[in-house]
């Protein structure tokens, strides 16, 4: 049933926003999370989202399993957080108690500008798929109401 | 002379639900994608997939000749098509969100005719069965 299925697309929609806005929440509240080295600084987090893909088990020419993927997608999958490779931001502060021994500084390479509008884009992509949601349910309970 | 059964008495209805269904499908995977790199926005020709379904109504299915075999799926890939976009993103996506919305918008408006039609069958030969 094609409609129940929309069910999942816009849940996994809706699961993979949330994970946009959780690593744009972390990278936001650590963008002044200073360190004395670059390794321990911590680095902006995004999510890499990747189509999801219905596969189906065929048996091929030689009677054995194999596993076809469909054109049509289902839903959207978070493959892993990767962190951005950005430099980092080296800020002279001797008087800072996380400096080293040049009076070095290291702050994230989280870009603040690009958080919030990658917050906005995500609670709007959030909002977008609860409505088809909404759309997908309202539509399947009148098919339940056939012949009534 | 046309035999009396539901396909002739439903039309072309059932399929028409159907394929508004899928279609709400392959629209909330674009939807749910909008956001992922090179993702490629899908749809089907509606008017095109629903002929061909009228034209080769249950020849799609494959044959079984044997109690083991599996059945065979009639969903052709070359039915999905990519959309042609008017706004592509860097990243390589395609999905025009306002517009996979309002496409969605419709096809449930859609959805919602076809199935008042069907409904409407119902409702009439349930009153030629009372003989109403």
């Amino acid at each position: 049933m094609s409609l129940s299925n929309v069910f999942d697309i816009a849940g996994s929609g809706m699961n993979a926003q949330s994970i946009r806005i959780n690593t744009t929440a972390s990278n936001i509240a650590n963008a002044e999370s200073a360190s004395s080295s670059v390794d321990e600084t911590y680095r902006a987090r995004k999510p890499w989202f990747a189509v999801m893909h219905k596969s189906f088990m065929e048996v091929n020419a030689n009677n054995e399993f194999q596993s076809i993927e469909d054109g049509t997608g289902a839903g959207v999958q978070v493959m892993g957080i990767v962190e951005k490779d950005a430099p980092l931001q080296q800020r002279f502060q001797p008087d800072h108690p996380m400096a080293n021994e040049d009076g070095y500084v290291y702050y994230p390479n989280v870009n603040i500008v690009e958080e919030m509008t990658d917050m906005m884009s995500s609670s709007r992509s959030y909002q977008m798929n609860v409505e088809v949601l909404k759309t997908a349910k309202q539509m399947l309970q009148r098919t339940l109401s056939l012949g009534q | 002379m046309a035999s009396i059964n539901f396909t002739n008495a439903l039309g072309v209805h059932p399929s028409a639900l159907q394929l508004r269904a899928a279609r709400a499908e392959i629209l909330a995977n674009n939807l749910a994608n909008s956001d992922t790199p090179g993702f490629k926005a899908r749809d089907i020709n509606f008017q095109a997939v629903l002929a061909g379904e009228v034209n080769s109504r249950n020849s799609v299915a494959m044959e079984r000749t044997h109690s083991g075999h599996l059945s065979g799926h009639s969903q052709r890939d070359d039915e999905l098509l990519y959309r042609n976009p008017i706004q592509p993103s860097i990243d390589g996506n395609t999905v025009d969100s306002q517009m996979e919305q309002a496409l969605y918008g419709r096809n449930s408006m859609n959805y919602n005719a076809s199935f008042e039609f069907l409904s409407g069958k119902f409702k009439g030969m349930k009153g030629a069965i009372r003989g109403e």
